[in-house]
């Protein structure tokens, strides 16, 4: 199964830890990690589903491509990783 | 008189103590998160509104008046329609105010959603009437790039008449709680505008929009291009053109039970906003914009560069205390109302929001 991973920076908001969950697709796997973490969504994604602007998710060390539909394959082995863009100050 | 403020800024929610030595702060919430909204209630109950930037907006909420404060609903569109040609995003990217009418909590938005709660913040419903009306479509940003619902005044005679503003977009008036709204706004312009266009009322850059408490039919405003007032709940405005030393700036402050009485933040307009001559200054008016004083004992009068944002200048409800914070993290008390200020002992991060509890 998928590994899902996320930044350090969310565990200031809510408590997470990676995660084994099945899916071919990043957005159904994150579906799975977000029946466990509801609030999680939000963090993610915005309202309308969309990664949002300042979060970006790696499959497997690459970013994905599908930001809007979260259609990017997704291996038994792979990680995803979720993460902040590095901006703000 | 109010003896606590809170504080939104880029860096965390403030919260501020009058004690016997004068004002300090006395604690700090969200240390790091830029707070955007605030609104103190009635029974302890307290709401902040987040933008964490990266993981969006948020709405906090505490039921114990400030010290212990648990994540609610923030507000949030439905799914947009697919196709179209709808030139505005469907997600709320930051709530910029939000005001209370007993029970009824509003949330004014970036990009231009009104939101309403009906239990605290735990839901949020958009107020499609105003989002639907085809005017919605000429809303364009001011200073950003989304429409900004800033202003929100409740009448408190009768909850159901409300009065929005909108940078830039207008103001609209509604007279049963939000199911329908017109535009107001004849007798402002917009000297940005095409010509043909300067008194549309859909192309109004208002800044900030604020009724008396005591005769909600009378609103000032703080336009991009002046100061104006409406006696008429907003439908109609006549320029204030007494206003010194500048007629441009962002903050209004209007006395609680005085509809004559008004404070304005001036700053040289348009693209600089820094104060004029580099000296803070409050324009009071006492006559309803007859004429202005210009208060300024107690604030920097020499290289001050601090801009008053439109949320970080309020009025307590004896319309005695004033408190206005900076984009630098000035921050000043009045107790005079504003023949004297004081400043803050402490260095804030950029205000963005002032509310007296």
């Amino acid at each position: 199964m998928p590994r899902v991973a996320f930044t350090g920076h969310l565990r200031r908001y809510l408590d997470l830890s990676e995660i084994e969950v099945e899916g071919a697709t990043v957005g159904a796997a994150l579906a799975r990690v977000f029946e466990r973490q509801p609030k999680l969504r939000a963090y993610v994604l915005d309202e309308q589903g969309h990664v949002r602007q300042h979060v970006s998710i790696y499959v497997g060390g690459s970013q994905i491509v599908d930001r809007e539909k979260l259609s990017d394959r997704v291996g038994a082995g792979d990680e995803i990783y979720v993460l902040q863009a590095l901006s703000g100050g | 008189m109010s003896d606590r403020l809170f504080v939104g800024t880029r860096k965390g929610l403030f919260d501020l103590r009058r004690r016997k030595a004068g004002w300090d702060v006395a604690t700090v919430h969200f240390l790091g998160d830029p707070v955007t909204a605030i609104l103190p209630g009635p029974d302890k109950n307290f709401l902040a509104a987040l933008d964490l930037g990266h993981f969006g907006v948020k709405l906090w909420a505490s039921e114990d008046g400030g010290g212990h404060w648990e994540e609610r609903a923030a507000p949030a569109f439905p799914a947009k329609p697919e196709g179209g040609d709808d030139p505005h995003d469907w997600t709320v990217k930051a709530v910029w105010v939000m005001e209370r009418a007993g029970a009824v909590v509003w949330a004014g938005t970036l990009a231009g959603g009104l939101f309403r709660s009906m239990d605290e913040g735990r839901s949020w419903t958009l107020q499609r009437a105003l989002w639907d009306m085809p005017e919605r479509r000429q809303w364009m940003g001011g200073g950003a790039v989304h429409p900004l619902l800033h202003s929100i005044a409740i009448d408190p005679r009768d909850p159901d008449k409300m009065l929005v503003g909108i940078s830039t977009g207008g103001v609209y008036r509604s007279e049963d709680g939000g199911a329908s709204w017109r535009p107001g706004g004849q007798g402002l312009y917009a000297e940005y505008m095409p010509p043909e266009r300067r008194g549309d009322p859909v192309a109004q850059d208002v800044h900030r929009v604020i009724a008396c408490p005591a005769a909600p039919d009378v609103v000032w405003c703080q336009h991009h291009n002046g100061v104006f007032r409406s006696t008429d709940g907003g439908m109609s405005w006549q320029e204030i053109t007494a206003i010194k030393p500048s007629k441009f700036g962002f903050a209004v402050a209007v006395h609680p039970t005085d509809p004559e009485t008004a404070w304005f933040v001036p700053a040289v307009k348009d693209e600089c906003r820094v104060p004029v001559d580099a000296a803070m200054a409050v324009a009071c008016t006492e006559n309803g914009g007859r004429s202005f004083v210009v208060l300024s004992e107690g604030l920097p009068q020499r290289h001050a560069y601090d801009l008053v944002y439109r949320h970080a200048f309020d009025i307590d409800a004896a319309g005695e205390r004033l408190a206005m914070g900076s984009t630098t993290g000035g921050f000043w008390i009045s107790e005079n109302g504003g023949a004297s200020w004081e400043a803050l002992p402490a260095r804030l991060p950029p205000v963005a929001c002032v509310r007296f509890a």
